[in-house]
């Protein structure tokens, strides 16, 4: 399997705050990968530092053997690099259709975009039963169903997806992991951040775990789930 | 004459003069947030340059037909304008992007005293009266009269806001923009370029402005540097009223405040006993924004702006 991307001792300050404090990641083609650690780890920093929504204060992020540190925020898409942001991000006044679309803005194939809908609409029946609603008058899962499916309308080399389970009922995280893991077996390369490490670790191949801002463990997701430190501190058990 | 049916024709054309410049202030405000004081200096802006263009045609002796010449003149105005209001933003607002807001607030009032300032240079400090190239028929209705040219502004200001409704609803570029004014940072994860969008909007909204100052002058029969002052107040007054940031809003705030305006100074005389005459009309733009915004603080058609998720 290649290597589709790569950190190397990442760094990012905000404002003389260190959330980032040089951490190295891989992702090669076809994994899921899951970013796991507590509340203020740096997760969300690493995943907007590999947007380009944040600047970085040193290291090296190469994507898909390209150095992404030269490009404009708006040009990730292009590259492939596309994230589902923490909230779901969604645009709130646009329809169903209209924010689907909004993922294929960088696209100009018409009638593969189309084609695209169609799968995404398979994916998310409830999403066609209401292609015409504004997408702020839908429930949380149905925003969170909206914010993945506009992701893969951007047809994503690597999906970045932050916190998905977020302020969402758990039945409908169940059903919100189990769309992850048809996405991943449809061959889209994700790297997951989660504050539910036990889900994210069973439904991933490998995982990273950050603690303020450092990378404290990394293995596979299975061996992580075994360990008996990562067990006591983001485990529960 | 009938006076209701003839301040409801004024009205009418006014309030879709207000509703084109008022499109310029909401947009800008719906994408940015930021009330651009200078608005109203690029509609004093089309004005002259398409008043100076049609009298240099004339001088020169260009026969052509009068309609012609003005369309002439407004060819030569609408990108000047457009032209301006792209350069406002990229050498006034962009700098500012990430001020506090009162920042920008203070320099779109600076922005709006140079560019009146370099009017009054280039133009002088005089009304500039608008050539008389225009046919002056007038077509009586019910006891009211409305000339061509109060058709014509009525039907193009219909048509143009029709085709921004048509690009903002329809167009993808129209979608990126209702993005944009939703969710910035969500947009440029898209792949939006928000600066792009910020350009664009303001080139719009002057190239509409652009025509509405045209139609001011021709309405009034002229211009002045000054003009575009009290003009921009009134539209900023109507896309409040409307809801800052909605565009059906603009709309429906700028016709309703020409008409209200129009009737008020009809019936001004009568009503104050011959204290207040009609040009006291200024007043009731302003009376009606205050009483509105008592009761729906955030305009007609403006809804408390939801969290963002």
């Amino acid at each position: 399997m290649s290597t589709l991307l790569e950190v190397k001792d990442l760094k990012v300050a905000y404002g003389g705050i260190h959330a980032v404090k040089g951490i190295d990641l891989e992702v090669k083609q076809g994994e899921l990968v899951a970013l796991i650690g507590a509340n203020g780890a740096g997760k969300t920093t690493t995943l907007k530092t590999l947007m380009g929504m944040v600047k970085p204060a040193g290291g090296e992020i190469v994507f898909d053997g390209k150095s992404t540190t030269k490009l404009a925020a708006h040009d990730y898409v292009k590259q492939g690099l596309v994230m589902v942001p923490e909230g779901r991000g969604i645009f709130s006044r646009l329809t169903v259709e209209e924010n689907l679309l909004m993922g294929a803005y960088s696209r100009n194939d018409k009638a593969d975009i189309l084609h695209d809908m169609e799968r995404v609409y398979h994916l998310f029946p409830r999403l066609k039963e209401r292609y015409k609603q504004l997408a702020g008058t839908l429930s949380g899962g149905e925003q969170q169903m909206v914010a993945i499916g506009r992701a893969m309308l951007s047809r994503p080399k690597l999906l970045l997806l932050d916190e998905p389970s977020m302020g969402l009922a758990p039945i409908i995280v169940q059903k919100i992991f189990e769309i992850i893991k048809m996405i991943a077996a449809e061959g889209v390369t994700m790297l997951l951040v989660e504050q539910n490490a036990k889900l994210a670790l069973q439904t991933a191949d490998r995982g990273y775990v950050m603690e303020s801002g450092k990378v404290t463990f990394s293995d596979k997701a299975s061996a992580l789930l075994a360990n008996e430190k990562v067990q006591q501190a983001y485990l529960g058990e | 004459m009938d006076i209701f049916l003839q301040q409801l024709i004024n009205g009418l054309v006014v309030g879709s003069i207000y509703a084109l410049i008022a499109l310029g202030y909401t947009m800008v405000y719906g994408i940015m947030q930021l009330i651009n004081f200078a608005h109203g200096e690029i509609v004093m802006i089309g004005a002259m340059v398409t008043i100076t263009c049609i009298n240099l045609l004339v001088g020169a002796g260009v026969q052509l037909p009068g309609p012609a010449l003005l369309l002439v003149g407004l060819m030569m105005a609408i990108p000047v304008s457009m032209f301006l209001g792209y350069s406002i933003e990229k050498i006034a607002y962009q700098p500012l992007r990430k001020a506090p807001r009162l920042a920008p607030l203070i320099t779109a009032i600076g922005v709006s005293i140079v560019l009146q300032q370099a009017a009054m240079l280039i133009w002088g400090r005089n009304y500039r009266p608008f050539p008389q190239i225009l046919p002056s028929e007038v077509h009586i209705i019910g006891g009211a009269a409305i000339t061509d040219l109060q058709i014509a502004i009525i039907a193009l200001a219909l048509l143009l806001m029709g085709g921004l409704f048509f690009m903002i609803e329809k167009t993808k570029l129209g979608r990126a923009m209702r993005a944009t004014s939703q969710n910035p940072e969500v947009a440029k994860l898209m792949g939006v370029n928000v600066n792009t969008i910020v350009s664009m909007t303001f080139v719009i909204g002057s190239a509409l402005g652009a025509m509405a100052g045209v139609m001011v002058a021709a309405n009034y029969d002229q211009a002045h540097a000054y003009m575009g002052f009290m003009i921009g107040l009134k539209a900023f007054t109507a896309a409040v009223l409307g809801g800052i940031g909605n565009i059906g809003g603009a709309v429906l705030g700028g016709i309703l405040l020409g008409v209200i305006e129009s009737l008020g100074s009809g019936y001004l005389g009568d009503l104050t006993g011959g204290v207040l005459g009609s040009h006291y009309k200024d007043i009731f733009a302003f009376v009606v924004l205050i009483i509105v915004l008592v009761f729906r603080p955030s305009g007609l058609l403006g809804e408390r702006v939801a969290e963002r998720a």
